[in-house]
Order: structure tokens, then sequence, then C-alpha cells
């Protein structure tokens, strides 16, 4: 493992009852940086995450992070090492208002570690994060129940949720999908608050204009295996990358 | 002209619901009332009724605290088929500590509760971990199995029990004793279900993957659920053995399974007082209808049906929303 | 004594594999979960009971009346019940129970128990296998038990009903989507899987008598065969029938009577604490239950 490496994954291989959906999957993440994880649909990308946050077990391989590992570890516990994670089909608690939704990774164990016990009432904490990740205060949105909220803000909150917790590494799984232009270019900015707070961020993500313009290296992945690493002008120019995304000629 | 039905808060709802309620007596009282009434009516029914109905709210006391239990576990995702399961096991604790070490039954009431919340979260340790089902399945099955371990190795008095058991000091301790722990669980837990303790729990319900992601061992939390609700039942238990100073297999009886979860259903799940309101109604239905016999749990089952079918949210709900709001019919524009 | 108890074993198995198959179907293949499976296998024994002693039907007709009559019951159960639950597995677990107990204890009360209250044997002889006395009406279980399962296990996999079935269990979603209609295939399922507890009961019954307390054991027993040997696999509850019909028979020959039904639940516990998808079971969902 290169120095300064935060997390690594090591020949992981995941088979799904006779389908090999990891194969052989070892990449790196560095300290403070933003890698994303790319690739066609299917090939991979959530389920390598779910590996690395302990959703799922691999049949071999490890997952080291700080050069511990933490393979098959449970998640809650991968949580309280500073790992956080959103998911890609946002499933908030639909009947309760949004800051209430925040009470849950406030109430973690992690939270309580971080901050010596001394967060102060719940409630107000949940309302700053949510402001910070754009819920507007003045319009009291943090206020509306879940269940009324449109997909924009539903992605925020997936993002507050995993920024409670005080994480090293944030694991972002498409979390550009199914919004606006204008309402992607409104989120980057908080992306870019968490590097400078030093964190380090792995994004899965389809909207690669998006994701290269903030990604420092990018790991591509097609048929659970990886098929080329690096700067994202470099991936993209790669044969390999246009064969697995566009298909080959007939 | 097409109309439809608006349901807005009352006047009175709004007003009391800030602290300026403090102002007015009319506002306090609409505050007041919903708690006051369950309490003093529980407090001074003992007084006033005659030896058969006071043994009858003993009843709905201890049947409104099995349902209590029942509504704990089932807002925290777990549906306990065998309350029986929870209750006797404290039943017996109760009995052989009473009975085999000679403690008084005033100690023995709680180590018994504490015992048997223990024993019954250890026996279902194994089943959080997976689907909902199993939970339920194993709480139906359990009983079942420790009434055939009773009978074949004869342990505990085997089919016949121990009898004999020494009663609690006084009618009026007995009275009091399980009305003050009714008030004490309802409102007690009412407080701790609304917190955020409680939230949490709700949100494993709901959600456990989120619950799990926000770094929560949801396992604990399941423990911690199950252990108080099924101390609590085991405290009834415990309690009722010193009451019918017997204890035997009949504690593990399907009755105990199903009247807590037909009450915590027709009252309404959700809030610990539809439970409460549950046992109100069926217990006492249930001596009127003693005539009946067997034909009682056929009663219980079909209620059970009908209400989680067709009235999910059950009595309490309808009348806390009659109490909150008000329904008229508005003109659409 | 070995010889007997371990043909015993074996048609106890059969028993226990022809009680558990229509629970697999509806929980274990369709993921629908009915409660209310023991009450059905009693009340279709009491209705062929009925039809053929006090309205004097020949048996034949008794028993396919009341076959067919507990398929529309599980119908209607589904129709007017279930429905409104669909996929919140606790409410369903709920209302088929409160069903189920409603059934059971009803004919509790209605007194019908005794000895009289029993199915006739389809031929009262039976046969010398070594010094071991074996019975037609357990053999004519044991065929009875090959061909279900046999049936099933074809139907689930070759047949586009069967099919259906299992893809509404595995992803209900994308079943709709298929044009599976997934709530008419449900109740196709839970109608079927009470038809083959009416069946059970036509040929289980005759080895005793009816009670209605036997309505919970019957919904154990499925349960236990349906739990350790895997939800929704028919290898599954072939392996687990034998595991309980010879762990059952054992104990009650060489320790006591008394212990029997304490194997079998203790079984369960052991399986569900220590692989919870059963023996063979292939749930997926519940082993990435961490």
């Amino acid at each position: 493992m290169a120095a300064g490496a935060l997390l690594a994954l090591k020949a992981l291989n995941k088979n799904f009852g006779g389908i090999l959906a990891i194969n052989d999957l070892s990449f790196e993440l560095a300290e403070g940086e933003l890698l994303g994880l790319i690739g066609p649909n299917g090939s991979g990308k959530t389920t390598a995450v779910n590996l690395i946050t302990g959703f799922v077990k691999p049949s071999s391989g490890a997952v080291v992070y700080r050069d511990r590992d933490i393979t098959g570890m449970p998640p809650y516990a991968i949580v309280r090492l500073g790992i956080s994670r959103t998911f890609q089909m946002v499933k908030p608690f639909y009947q309760l208002p949004a800051y209430k939704n925040m009470i849950i990774p406030l109430y973690s164990p992690r939270v309580k570690q971080m901050t010596g016990g001394r967060y102060g009432d719940r409630d107000a904490v949940a309302l700053d994060l949510l402001e910070e990740v754009g819920f507007e205060r003045d319009a009291q949105v943090a206020y509306k129940s879940a269940a009324v909220l449109p997909q924009g803000y539903l992605k925020r909150l997936e993002l507050a949720k995993a920024i409670a917790l005080k994480p090293d590494v944030i694991i972002l799984d498409e979390l550009f999908s199914g919004l606006s232009l204008a309402e992607v270019a409104s989120i980057v900015p908080i992306i870019e608050r968490l590097r400078l707070e030093g964190k380090s961020i792995i994004m899965i993500e389809h909207r690669l204009k998006e994701l290269f313009r903030i990604a420092d290296r990018v790991v591509v992945l097609n048929f659970g295996q990886k098929i080329a690493e690096g700067r994202a002008q470099e991936v993209m120019a790669s044969d390999a990358v246009k064969k697995a995304y566009l298909g080959v000629e007939a | 002209m097409e109309r439809r039905k608006e349901r807005i808060d009352r006047g009175i709802k709004v007003r009391a619901g800030d602290v300026f309620a403090l102002c007015s007596w009319r506002e306090m009282l609409y505050l007041l009332a919903p708690r006051l009434i369950p309490v003093l009516g529980f407090l001074l029914l003992p007084l006033v009724l005659d030896n058969y109905w006071q043994k009858v709210l003993l009843s709905v006391a201890a049947f409104a605290l099995l349902a209590i239990s029942w509504d704990i576990l089932a807002q925290s995702g777990m549906v306990s088929l065998g309350q029986a399961l929870f209750f006797g096991l404290g039943a017996y604790c109760s009995g052989v500590l009473t009975h085999t070490f000679g403690c008084p039954p005033l100690l023995a009431l709680p180590a018994a509760a504490l015992l048997g919340g223990l024993l019954s979260t250890l026996c279902l340790l194994p089943v959080l971990r997976l689907r909902g089902v199993y939970f339920s399945m194993v709480t139906l099955i359990i009983p079942l199995m420790l009434v055939r371990v009773i009978e074949a190795t004869k342990i505990f008095g085997g089919t016949e029990g121990l009898s004999g058991i020494a009663p609690l000091p006084s009618k009026w301790v007995e009275l009091y004793l399980i009305v003050g722990a009714l008030l004490a669980a309802l409102f007690g837990f009412r407080r701790l279900l609304d917190s955020d303790y409680g939230l949490v729990l709700k949100a494993i319900k709901d959600n456990d993957r989120s619950v799990i992601n926000a770094g929560i061992n949801i396992y604990w939390f399941k423990a911690q659920a199950l252990f108080i609700a099924s101390s609590l039942a085991a405290l009834t238990g415990a309690y009722m053995t010193h009451v019918y100073m017997f204890v035997g297999m009949p504690v593990f009886a399907l009755d105990y399974s199903i009247l807590p979860i037909a009450a915590a259903v027709v009252g309404g799940p959700g809030t610990l007082a539809g439970a409460t309101v549950g046992a109100v109604i069926l217990v006492p239905l249930s001596e009127v209808l003693r005539g009946i016999g067997g034909l009682r749990i056929v009663f219980y089952g079909l209620f059970l049906v009908v209400f989680i079918v067709a009235l999910p949210e059950g009595i309490f709900h309808y009348i806390q929303r009659k109490y909150h709001q008000v329904e008229r019919w508005v003109e659409v524009q | 004594m070995l010889l007997g108890t371990i043909i015993y074993g074996l048609l106890n198995s059969a028993v226990l594999a022809v009680m558990a198959i229509g629970f697999n179907l509806t929980f274990g293949i369709s993921g629908v979960a009915n409660f209310a499976y023991g009450a059905m296998y009693i009340f279709s024994a009491y209705l062929s009971w009925t039809l053929f002693n006090l309205l004097d039907w020949p048996y034949g007709l008794a028993v396919s009346a009341s076959i067919s009559a507990t398929m529309a019951l599980g119908a209607l159960m589904y129709r007017f019940v279930l429905l409104r639950v669909r996929g919140q597995a606790l409410s369903e677990v709920i209302a088929t129970f409160g069903i189920g107990l409603a059934i059971l204890e009803l004919f509790h009360y209605l007194g019908f128990v005794g000895f009289e209250y029993t199915l006739p044997v389809l031929i009262d002889d039976g046969i010398m296998i070594g010094d071991t006395m074996v019975d037609w009406q357990r053999i004519l279980i044991t065929g009875v038990a090959g061909l279900l399962v046999t049936g099933l296990w074809a139907f689930t996999h070759y047949t586009r009903l069967g099919l259906a079935f299992r893809g509404i269990a595995q992803d209900e979603r994308t079943a709709l989507t298929l044009g599976i209609e997934s709530d008419r295939i449900a109740m196709i399922s839970v109608s079927l899987g009470c038809g083959l507890a009416a069946l059970a009961a036509t040929v289980i019954i005759p080895l005793g008598s009816i009670s209605p307390s036997e309505g919970y054991e019957v919904l154990i027993k499925a349960l236990a065969v349906c739990i350790i040997g895997g939800l929704g696999s028919t290898g599954g509850v072939i392996v687990a029938s034998f595991l309980i019909g010879f762990a059952e028979r054992f104990t009650d020959t060489y320790v006591s009577s008394h212990w029997t039904m304490i194997v079998s639940l203790a079984a369960i516990l052991l399986v569900l604490g220590f692989k919870p998808s059963g023996l063979f079971g292939r749930q997926k969902e519940l082993e990435e239950r961490i």
C-alpha cells in the first residue's frame, strides 16, 4: 500500500451465487482526494461500495482503512471508524419532517464520540446542518415532511445525514442523479467545502462532465473489474473505457 | 356545487398550544383532561367498586400492561405473538423465588420482572437479526415448547404447578400496585417513545438500513426495546402469580398472547394510550361475555382481523382526532 | 425395534412433508405469510366429516367438495383480508393468525372434539416389514408425499404459473413489469396452499382424530419444516422432513414421547440461530441481513 493511502481495496471478489459481481478489484483512496468511481450500469460500483461499508461481505480479498483490516465488519462499526455513505435510492423517514430525519444520525455513537457528548440540542444542530446543505432557513423548508420534498431536497438531506456523522471518508452514490444542472451547481460548493475540511470523498457518478470538474482521479469499472485508473482525461481517452461505455462496432 | 370534507384544528387546541394556555382555566383543562381522566379514573375506581368489579379492574390493568408491552415491541418493528412467553417467565420466576426461596412477594416482583425480561431477551436474541416474521414465529413457538418441557421434566411443580404462594400484603396493595404500575408505564414509556430514543426505535421499524447506515447498532437497540417490553410483561406475570397464589402451565396460555394484541389493535397501535383504551374496552367486555366461554377467543380473533384491515388507526386515534380537530364540509373553489 | 423406528421415521417424514408442502408454496415460494394454514387444514377435515357422516355424501365427493371449499375459503381470505394488508408482513401475520384463531376456537367451542370425529382410512389393513406392522394409510401418505413434492418442483420450475409464483416472491416490482399480476398470483398461491392443506388433512387425519388443537400443531410443524429446510426450496422440504421425522421418531422410542415436540421446536431455534436461511435456502436477502 502506498504511503498516505487512507483506504485500500485489495483483490476484492464477490460472488452472488454464480454471478461474479466484483472481480479482483483493487484501488486506493489517498487522504484528501476526491475519487470518482465510474462505469456503465451494472459494472459493480454500488457493490464495491457495499463491500467497503460492510453491507455485503466479500467472497475474498480485503478492505483496509488506516492500516486496519475492516473487511466484513458490520456497517455500523465501519461508520464509527469514520466512513459514511449515501444510498442511490434515497429513502428518508417519510412520516417525519426533514429535520427530524437528522435526529437518527445525530443519535449515533459516532457523533457522541467525535463531540465528546456535548453537541447540544439535536433539533438545533439538525437545522444548522440542513441550512449548510441548502435548506433555506427563512422558508422553513426543514420543517416540511419528507414526504412532500422534491428530489433535490431529498438528495441534500441524504448528504446532510452523511455529513452529520462527522466522517473522514464520505462515499456518495449517484448524488447528482435526478438533479437539474442548477441543482448540481448548487451542491458542488458543498462538496468543495467538505474537501477543504480535509475529508476524502469517493463519488459514484454517471454525470461525467460534472464529476470530472471536481474529481482528482477516477477509477473505471466494467463487469466488476477495474479497466482503467488515473486522471479523468487520460482515462476517458483509453480504448478500454470507450469500449465499455459505447460498445464495439459490429 | 362540489363539496369536500375539511379537517382543521379546533380553536381551543390552537390557543392551548402555547405557553399562554396558562392564562386560561378552560385551556388548561383542555390540555389536562385527557391525562387527568384516566389517572383519576384508575386511582379512584378501586374505592367505589365492589369486590367483583375490583377484580375486573385488576384484570384490565394487567392486560393493559401486556398490551403496552406489545405496543412497545410493535413500534420497534417486532410483532410478538407470544406475550404469554414473557408473562409466563415472569410468573414462574416470581413463583419460584417466593415458593422455593422464601422471598417476600414485594421483593420477588421486581426481581422476577428483571429476571424474566433478561431470560426473554436472551431467548430471542438470535432472531433479532432476521426478518420480522421470524421473530413472530419464534414468540409463538417458545411458549408451546416451554409447556411441553415443564410437562416432560416435571420441574417447578410440573403439570400441577406451584400452589400456596404467598399473596401480597393486602387487597389495597394489590390494587394500587397494579394501577400504579400501569400509570407509571403508560406515562413513562410514552415519554420515552416520544423522545429521540423512541424516534430511533421507530426509525428502525421504518427503514432499518438507514439506521444502520447512521452508525447505530440496531440489534442493541432492539434488544433494549425487547428487554423493556418483556420486563413489563414479566412484571405483570409475577404480579398475577401472587394474586392467584398459584403458578402453573396455564401461564403460557394463548389467551395471554392474543388479548393484548387485540387490545392494542382495537385501541390503536402506536400510542400506548391506545393499548390501554383497548384493554379497558375488551377486558370488561370479555367478562360480560364470560357466559359464552371459548367463543371469546373467536371474537378476539375476528376483532383483530376487522380492525387490522378496516380500522388500522384504532379507537384511540379516532377519539384523539375528534378531540383535537373538527371536520366540516366546505365548497370546493 | 431399530428397524421399526427407522421405518416409522420414514413414514413420519412423509407425513411432515405432506403437511408442509402447502405452506411452503404460499410462504416459501410466493412470500405470503398464511398463519391460518393450520385452521384451513382442520376446516377441511371437519367439512369432509360433516358431508360424509351427516349428509351421507359419498366419500370421494365429500373430499373433493371439501378441498374445493377450502381453496375457495383461502381465496376469499386473500381477497378480503390479505389484499388490504399486502406488503406489510407483520400485518399479514396478525390478520391471518386472527382468522386461523377464530376458526380453530370456533370449532373448539362448538364441541367438535372426540374420537368419533375422524375420517376413514382408504384401506384398513397393513403389511408386515420384518416384524413391524405398517398400515396402508401410511404407505399411501408416503406415495402422496412423493407425488406432491415432485409435482410441486416441476410446477414451480417448468410451468408459467409456477414461475410466476417464484417471481413475485423474488421481486414484486419486476414481476409486475413483466405482466404478472402479483395480486392475482398471490391469491392463487394462497388458495392452492389451502387446497394442499386440505389434501394433507384428507390423508393424514385418518391416522388419528380431528381436534382443533391439532390445527396449531400442524402450523408449527409446517413452519418447522419450511424454516429448517429453507424457505422456497422443495429439496429443503424433503431434507427437513426427513430430519425432523427421524428425530421425532427416535426421540419417541428411545427417550419419551413428551420430548418429541420439544425436539422439533428446538431444531427450529437452532437453525434460526445458526443458518437462518435454512439448510437449502437461497434467500440472499437473509444472508445480507448483516
